[in-house]
């Protein structure tokens, strides 16, 4: 009765051993690269969001089928987990054993000769003594083992130790990567110049915690906007350099600290960082009704659209009555041709003007859906208005008045938790040097005996150059 | 000098040199043409037109390297912001690389190949990818990416070489197996030499390249807030690294050797180049910094 319970460990055996074989996991390394390129050729949801959205919309049909294989999200889909979790198994299940298997060979002195030295390779005689070979050896740093009339040698035991280190360095990466998506989180906040960011999730607009991240533990950190500055080339109109001038506190009621943040210079607060991410402007506007009571006050941070900042945004007032909605196009620099119409010719506010058409109806604010707060659904409202202002000027749409009083940049933070990056950078860097050991180092051994007159000497290694070095020796 | 006169400077070297690698390509043609005489090989022709051939190299190769430097002096910063330097860069690895290994092995026979890739890469960046010289974009403002490129555009140009001999290897070998080699193809090293000349560089390199995906992703998490994430350009740096440890994997503990190898390589190599075309001339992505 237990031969079906055999033939069942049997076989999980089989698996394992099959899992944890060298030319298997090898197999997995290479599915796991296979594995990688659909995420290169579609859009990632978690990269480009907003082009998964268009692909859905330009191929619904297929979008639906690629969208079933996890083809937006190839990276966190359950067939790419599973080649990792098992290249992971594969890789602790072959070299945890070995390692105990490496220690011991390490710390053991090399075997005496064979009986016969001229079956192996690079035979050869030499008139010397035994004393000689063992000096010239010694010198040259092999590991001895000495009897009366012949001697075994051994050098490059670390090209073992070096493949060890690289694959055990390997499991410290991964280990890395899976406390950082466990433990660590990442959000983003847009912070218009002259406020101030406190971290906690509400201030987010877009958080995304690990499964084990302690959303009321956040550091109680917060960041004032102070000063923004954005240079350009006047030419090319490529970035030169950005500067955030942030005023920084470790908690609410501390003394706060003046910092510079650039792309380059993030901010640090214990394992959480800080990054400027992009930028962008809020024009400041005011919005009365008819009787001149303000409705609406304050910066709307808008979505730029193109390097030289174009930008989109919406401007709410769910408190006048009927709602007022803004859809508004705002350009730092304006121009005009016949092409394109209004554009923003320069990044910088050169000639700032918002372009506004005003819509009169149901925001639909309250019904539930989540609102880009970028975009008016206008669907069953009325447009009463359409104007362009400069700095200072106001408009008159009939039932109200809205001012254009000014812009300010603001700037998009990224805080991220990282808790196994330092695992991961380090378990990569020993992984370089174990692997420099295990392809640069040469394993060798050389034998000597010697018959009184004559030494016979004969030796082999896993790399070409023992043939030089014995002739070397025998120079000597 | 201000920086535009650096910038007029290193075009005309980099036009010096491409006329250089131009008349180098004319010797080595010479040779190779003119060495084979129906009753076999006259080297005593072509020994002196494969010297000037070399010189010419050499010329040219000090010409890319002060192009490349002055194209760094006139925008006071490393010359790797876009792609038409790092093409120019990759090139110089490339010739250097050659120079330096065909002093310990004869490599002359390799000098038309060569000379025609050198003369592709810099034509395709003088006439599609010539920007001019600016200073770097924000993100592009770190050590790390010193660091980075540098590593990768020399791993690039290293493995171009390495394929470059993987290449030959197959070509010989093919011609071998139809019956011997032809009477120019004798001038070549046995084909056990340039299977391992092959290999031994992509061992040489495969460190370096490790290297730069690592700093690649110190800067990463610098500048945008994570080490890795799965950017076209990352990816692919991936599935390189992957089928070049698989290549390293195969010849040493696998015993791959001579063609089945030759074909890893090449196929290796093969994504190297799709990640550099590709991604940064079609791709989408992060890594936009190829200037086009
Ligand atoms: C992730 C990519 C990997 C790379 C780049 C890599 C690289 C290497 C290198 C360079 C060696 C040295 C071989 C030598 O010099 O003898 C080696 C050996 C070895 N690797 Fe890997 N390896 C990887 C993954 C794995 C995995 C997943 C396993 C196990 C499941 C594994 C198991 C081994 C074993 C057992 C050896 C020793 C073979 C021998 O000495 O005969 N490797 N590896």
């Amino acid at each position: 009765m237990s031969a079906p319970e055999l033939q069942g460990t049997s076989s999980l055996r089989y698996l394992w051993r099959q899992l944890t074989s060298m030319r298997n996991a090898l197999i997995l390394l290479l599915l796991l690269g296979l594995a990688s390129i659909p995420g290169s050729i579609y859009p990632q949801r978690t990269q480009s969001p907003l082009k998964v959205r268009e692909y859905f919309e330009t191929n619904p049909e297929f979008a639906k089928w690629l969208d079933r294989f996890y083809l937006f999200d190839v990276y966190g889909s359950p067939w790419f987990s599973a080649i990792y979790i098992l290249l992971f198994v594969s890789l602790i299940g072959c070299v945890v054993p070995r390692t105990w298997h490496y220690a011991k060979e390490a710390l053991r002195k090399p075997a005496p000769p064979p009986s016969s030295l001229k079956q192996l390779e690079n035979y050869q005689t030499a008139n010397a003594t035994l004393d000689s070979a063992a000096d010239w050896l010694k010198k040259n740093r092999f590991r001895i083992t000495r009897d009366k009339n012949s001697l075994a040698a051994e050098k490059g035991y670390l090209r073992e130790t070096g493949n060890l280190f690289f694959h055990l360095s390997l499991i410290v990466v991964l280990l890395g990567i899976g406390a950082s998506s466990v433990f660590g989180m990442r959000g983003e906040a847009i912070v218009t110049i002259g406020e101030r960011f406190i971290n906690v999730p509400t201030s987010y607009d877009n958080l995304a915690p690990g499964r084990f991240f302690n959303l009321e533990r956040m550091p109680p950190f917060t960041i004032t906007a102070a000063n923004f500055d954005a240079e350009y080339d006047a030419e090319t109109r490529q970035p030169l350099d950005y500067t955030l001038v942030a005023r920084v506190t470790d908690s609410p009621t501390s003394t706060p600290v003046e910092k510079i943040v650039k792309v380059n210079k993030p901010l640090t607060f214990g394992d959480s960082r800080v990054y400027l991410q992009a930028n962008g402007f809020s024009p400041l506007v005011t919005v009365r009704d008819q009787e001149g009571i303000v409705k609406f006050e304050g910066p709307v941070p808008f979505l730029p659209q193109d390097s030289n900042l174009t930008s989109i945004g919406a401007i709410k007032v769910p408190d006048a009555d009927p709602q007022i909605g803004f859809v508004a196009t705002f350009f730092p620099t304006a121009a005009r041709d016949e092409v394109r119409g209004g554009f923003s010719s320069f990044p910088e506010l050169l000639d700032p003007r918002l372009l506004i058409s005003v819509w009169q109806g149901d925001l639909k604010m309250d019904s539930g859906v989540p609102q880009s707060v970028y975009r008016i659904d206008t669907d069953g409202m009325e447009r009463i208005g359409l104007k362009g202002l400069s700095i200072g000027e106001s408009y008159d749409y009939g039932v109200g008045t809205i001012t254009f009083n000014g812009v300010v940049p603001w700037v998009n933070l990224q805080v991220v938790k990282d808790p196994g990056k330092q695992a991961a950078l380090i378990g990569s860097i020993f992984a370089i040097i174990g692997l420099l050991a295990s392809l640069f180092i040469r394993q060798r051994r050389i034998y000597v005996r010697s018959n009184g007159k004559q030494i016979e000497i004969a030796g082999f290694g896993n790399r070409p150059g023992l043939e030089e070095e014995i002739k070397r020796m025998v120079e000597k | 000098m201000t920086g535009r006169d650096w910038a007029y400077l290193s075009n005309d070297l980099i036009y010096v040199a491409l006329f250089a690698y131009a008349f180098s390509f004319l010797g080595y043609a010479f040779a190779t043409a003119f060495s084979v005489k129906p009753g076999g090989i006259d080297r005593s022709t072509t020994k002196r037109s494969n010297r000037i051939a070399t010189i010419f190299f050499i010329i040219a190769t000090a010409a890319l390297t002060l192009g490349v430097i002055a194209r760094g002096l006139s925008a006071t910063r490393v010359p790797w912001g876009n792609m038409y330097e790092f093409s120019i860069t990759g090139a110089l690895t490339f010739a250097i690389a050659y120079l330096i290994i065909g002093r310990k092995y004869d490599l002359r026979w390799l000098g038309l190949p060569i000379t025609i890739l050198i003369l592709i890469i810099l034509g395709t960046a003088i006439t599609l990818l010539y920007r001019p010289s600016a200073p770097l974009v924000p993100a592009l403002q770190s050590t790390w990416l010193v660091v980075h490129v540098a590593a990768a555009i020399f791993s690039g140009g290293l493995f171009l070489l390495s394929n470059t001999v993987a290449s030959a290897y197959l070509w010989i070998d093919r011609m071998e197996r139809r019956g011997g080699r032809s009477e120019f193809a004798k001038r070549l090293p046995s084909l056990e030499v340039l299977d391992q000349l092959s290999y031994r560089l992509v061992a040489f390199v495969f460190p370096l390249w490790t290297f730069a995906i690592i700093a690649g992703a110190i800067w990463a998490e610098a500048a945008w807030g994570r080490y890795w994430g799965w950017d076209p350009k990352e990816t692919w740096s991936f599935i390189t690294w992957i089928l070049y440890a698989a290549y390293l994997h195969a010849r040493v503990t696998a015993g791959w050797k001579g063609r089945k190898a030759a074909w890893l390589s090449l196929i290796a190599g093969s994504s190297y180049l799709f990640n550099y075309v590709y991604i940064n001339v079609w791709g989408t992505g992060r890594h936009t910094y190829s200037g086009l």
